[in-house]
C-alpha cells in the first residue's frame, strides 16, 4: 500500500471541506420553500442541465465575463480555475493509466510523483507528464499576475484591488504557496527519479547542484500537504467559498431563483459566490469621489459573510446599479441591499393616515399623466408635456396637478417597503379612477415602481416612450427652418439599467438633434448623475463631484446634454456650462 | 375670556430643563449637516406630504434642537422621503439622511 504520513494533512483537510460543504449547502437548501426546491431539483432532469454545465465551464472555469472586461484579469482568474481543474483531471487520468499498482486512495494522484518512481517510457505517458508540467506553468503564470496585481494593480488595468479580511489573507497566501510548493516538491523527486518533463526536470537538475535533495524532497512534500490542509480548512470561512458556491448558484439561477424582497438562503448562495474580484470597485462613482469603501459590494459581502454589516454600509449607496451590470458572477446586488435595508426599519401602523381623506374623482380620459414629485421642481418638463397633449388634442388627466401622493419608490429605497404599500394602494385607486388607457409619467423613478410593483391593468409609459410612439405614428412634424443642435443623451439609471429603455429616446432624439454617441458611458454603462434617492449619507459635496465627473465624461465642447429624468436634469444643472434639456422640452421646442 | 372672543394663551415656553436633547447630539454625530439648517422653510413649502398633512420639516428641524421628541415622533411618520426638500434646501442639509436617522433613532428608543 502506498502510504506516507504526509498524506494525512491533505486527506483530513479535504474530508473536512467536503463534509462542511455538504452540511452547509444542505442547511441552506433546506430553508427554501417546497416550490423553490422543486424547480431547483427539476433542473437536473431537464435540458437546462446542459446550459448549467455550459455556464459552469464558461464562467466558473474560463471566466469569459471577466475576459470581456479585462483580458489580463480574465487570464489570471482562468489560470487559477481552469489550470487547477486541468491539473486535477489530467493527474487523475495519468494515475489511472500509469500507476504500477491499482490505486486505492484519493491522495495518490496528488502525490503521484512521490509514490510513482517509474521513468515514463511510452509516448502517451510522456505526453501526460508534459501536460502536467504545462498546466502547472499555466497556474504559476496566474500566480505571478496575482502577486503583481496585489502590489501594483494598475499594471493589470484595475485601479484598486480588494482589501482582505484576515481569513481571506490566510487563504490567499496558502493558495499562492500551493503551486510553487508543488513545483519544488515534484522537481526534487524528479531530480532523484528522472520521471518529470520540461519544467520539473530542468528545475530538479538545477536544484540538485545546490541542495541535498533526498532530505529536502521529503520536507517539501510535507510542506505541500500541510499547505493544502490550511487552504482547505480556511476555504469555507474566506472568499474562496465562491469556488464551490458559484456552481450551485449557476444551477439556482437557471432554475429561475434569485433574491427578491427578502434575504433568504438563495441570498446566502449569492453572498458567498462573490469572489471579491474587485471589478465593482472601479465601477463605483461614489467610491471614486469620496474614497469611502463601505458601499462596494465586494466589501459588503465580505462583511455579510462575517456578519459585520453596519447601517452605513447599506444606506451609503447610490443604488445606480453600475456594480450589478459589471459583476461577472451576476449577483443581484441591489435586491440584496434593499432586502437588508428592509430589515433595518420596522413598519409604522399610524403612517400616512392622511391618505384616506384624499378625494378620488372619477374621470373619463384617454391618458393619465403622472408628473412625479421631481417633475414639480422642473416645471418646464410639465409645461412641455401639457403643451404636447393640447397640441395633439389628447384628453388627459393630470393626476398630481396639486402635488403628489408619492409613487412609493423613495420609501422602498429607504427600506420601508410595507409603508410604501399604502401609497401604492392609494395611487392605484387614483389612477384607475381616471379611466385612462395609458399612464404616462415624466419620472423614471416612478416609471420603475409603476412597472415593478403596481400591476396596473393599463399600459405604463415613460414620456420618452410615448413621444417616440407618437413620432412613429407620424403625428409629430419637425420645424424645417431651424438648424439642429448637437447633443449627447444621458441614460437615467432607473430608465436605462433599471427598466432597459435605451432605444426609444435615442430614436426620437435623432430626429430632432445631432446625437453624438461617442461616449463609452452610454446604455448599460451609463453614469449616475449623483442625485440618486438611494443614498442617505452622501453630502452635497459628493453629489456635485459625481455630477461634474459624469457631465464632463459625457459632454464635449459643442454639444449640450439631454436626459429624460427630472432629477438628473436638476442635478446636472448645478454643474453644467450649457442648459440641460429634458427630452420633452426638446420635442416641444422643435415640433411644428 | 372666551366669551370675549379671546383664546386662552397656550404656553410656548421651551423647557430646556426637561427636554431631552439626545436626538440632537445623535444627529450631530451621524449626520452633521443638520447643524446647517437656518429654518428658512423652503422644505416645508415644497413638501409632497405637507400638501395633505401637518408635516412641517422646518418645525421638526427646530424641534430637534429644542429636544421636543414627542412632537417629532408624531410628525415624522407622515414623511414619504421623496427628497424634494433636499433639492430645494439652500444650505444643502442632507434632509433625507436626517429623517432616516431620526426614524432609526426613534425606533431604537421605542418612541
Amino acid at each position: 500500500m502506498k502510504f506516507d504520513w504526509f498524506v494525512l494533512p491533505f486527506s483530513i483537510g479535504l474530508i473536512f471541506l467536503v463534509v462542511y460543504l455538504i452540511i452547509q449547502y444542505y442547511l441552506w437548501l433546506n430553508k427554501l420553500s417546497a416550490s423553490q426546491l422543486k424547480s431547483f431539483y427539476r433542473i437536473f432532469f431537464s435540458k437546462k442541465i446542459f446550459l448549467v454545465i455550459g455556464e459552469i465551464f464558461s464562467e466558473a472555469l474560463l471566466h469569459i465575463r471577466i475576459f470581456k472586461t479585462n483580458i489580463l484579469l480574465g487570464f489570471m482568474h482562468s489560470s487559477f480555475a481552469l489550470g487547477w481543474f486541468l491539473l486535477i483531471v489530467t493527474g487523475a487520468i495519468e494515475t489511472q493509466l500509469f500507476a504500477s499498482k491499482p490505486i486505492n486512495h484519493l491522495y495518490e494522484p496528488i502525490f503521484f510523483k512521490y509514490f510513482n518512481t517509474h521513468v515514463p517510457t511510452d509516448k502517451l505517458h510522456k505526453i501526460f507528464t508534459f501536460l502536467m508540467d504545462l498546466w502547472l506553468l499555466y497556474v504559476l503564470s496566474g500566480i505571478f499576475l496575482a502577486i503583481v496585481k496585489r502590489f501594483y494593480s494598475r499594471i493589470l488595468g484595475i485601479k484598486k484591488t480588494t482589501k482582505l479580511f484576515w481569513t481571506d489573507q490566510v487563504a490567499l497566501y496558502s493558495l499562492w504557496l500551493i503551486f510553487p510548493l508543488r513545483l519544488l516538491a515534484e522537481s526534487s523527486s524528479t531530480a532523484i527519479f528522472h520521471h518529470g518533463s520540461f519544467l520539473t526536470n530542468t528545475l530538479g537538475s538545477y536544484l540538485e547542484q545546490h541542495i541535498h535533495l533526498s532530505k529536502a524532497s521529503y520536507a517539501l512534500w510535507w510542506a505541500y500537504s500541510v499547505d493544502l490542509f490550511i487552504f482547505f480548512v480556511i476555504l469555507p470561512f474566506s472568499r474562496y467559498m465562491h469556488i464551490p458556491t458559484e456552481i450551485v448558484l449557476i444551477a439556482l439561477r437557471r432554475a429561475g431563483l434569485k433574491t427578491e424582497k427578502k434575504i433568504n438562503s438563495i441570498s446566502q448562495f449569492e453572498i458567498h459566490s462573490c469572489s471579491s474580484c474587485g471589478i465593482c470597485i472601479d465601477n463605483c462613482q461614489l467610491q471614486i469621489v469620496s474614497n469611502r469603501n463601505n458601499m462596494i459590494p465586494a466589501y459588503l459581502f465580505q462583511k455579510e459573510r462575517h456578519k459585520k454589516v453596519l447601517k452605513r454600509d447599506l444606506y451609503d449607496c447610490l443604488m445606480c446599479g453600475r456594480c450589478e451590470t459589471s459583476c461577472p458572477v451576476r449577483i443581484n446586488i441591489l435586491n440584496i441591499k434593499l432586502a437588508r435595508r428592509n430589515e433595518k426599519l420596522t413598519k409604522r401602523k399610524d403612517a400616512f393616515h392622511y391618505l384616506q381623506q384624499l378625494p378620488i374623482e372619477t374621470k373619463n380620459t384617454e391618458v393619465a399623466y403622472f408628473a412625479g414629485c421631481m417633475s414639480h421642481l422642473t416645471p418646464s418638463i410639465i409645461r412641455s408635456m401639457l403643451k404636447i397633449f393640447e397640441k395633439f388634442q389628447i384628453s388627459y388627466e393630470f393626476i398630481d396637478k396639486d402635488g403628489t401622493v408619492c409613487c412609493g419608490r423613495p420609501l422602498m429605497l429607504a427600506g420601508k417597503y410595507d409603508d410604501a404599500q399604502k401609497l401604492i394602494e392609494k395611487n392605484i385607486q387614483i389612477i384607475l379612477a381616471s379611466n385612462a388607457n395609458i399612464l404616462i409619467t415624466s419620472c423614471p423613478i416612478c416609471y420603475k415602481v409603476f412597472n415593478d410593483e403596481y400591476r396596473l391593468p393599463i399600459t405604463v409609459m415613460h414620456h420618452s416612450q410615448w413621444l417616440a410612439q407618437l413620432f412613429h405614428n407620424r403625428k409629430i412634424d419637425i420645424k424645417k427652418s431651424t438648424t439642429k443642435i448637437s447633443a449627447v443623451y444621458h441614460d437615467p439609471c432607473d430608465l436605462g439599467r433599471g427598466s432597459h429603455i435605451f432605444d426609444e429616446p435615442r430614436m426620437l432624439l435623432q430626429q430632432f438633434v445631432n446625437l453624438s454617441e461617442t461616449s463609452p458611458y452610454k446604455k448599460e454603462n451609463s453614469l449616475c448623475c449623483g442625485g440618486s434617492l438611494g443614498n442617505f449619507y452622501a453630502n452635497e459635496n459628493d453629489r456635485v463631484k459625481i455630477a461634474r465627473h459624469a457631465y464632463y465624461q459625457l459632454v464635449h465642447e459643442e454639444s449640450c446634454l439631454i436626459t429624460s429624468c427630472p432629477l438628473c436634469k436638476k442635478t446636472f444643472q448645478k454643474v453644467a456650462e450649457k442648459p440641460v434639456f429634458d427630452i420633452a422640452e426638446i420635442v416641444n421646442q422643435y415640433m411644428l | 375670556m372666551k366669551s370675549f372672543q379671546y383664546l386662552k394663551k397656550i404656553d410656548r415656553t421651551i423647557d430646556y430643563d426637561n427636554n431631552d436633547r439626545a436626538l440632537f447630539y445623535y444627529l450631530m454625530r451621524v449626520e452633521p449637516t443638520v447643524a446647517l439648517c437656518i429654518a428658512c422653510g423652503a422644505c416645508t413649502a415644497t413638501c409632497s406630504a405637507g400638501n395633505f398633512s401637518t408635516l412641517d420639516l422646518h418645525k421638526i428641524m427646530l424641534s430637534i434642537r429644542r429636544g421636543e421628541k414627542v412632537y417629532i415622533a408624531k410628525e415624522i411618520t407622515q414623511c414619504v422621503l421623496c427628497g424634494k426638500c433636499q433639492l430645494v434646501c439652500p444650505k444643502n442639509v442632507n434632509t433625507r439622511g436626517v429623517i432616516l436617522q431620526i426614524m432609526s433613532f426613534l425606533q431604537s428608543s421605542q418612541l
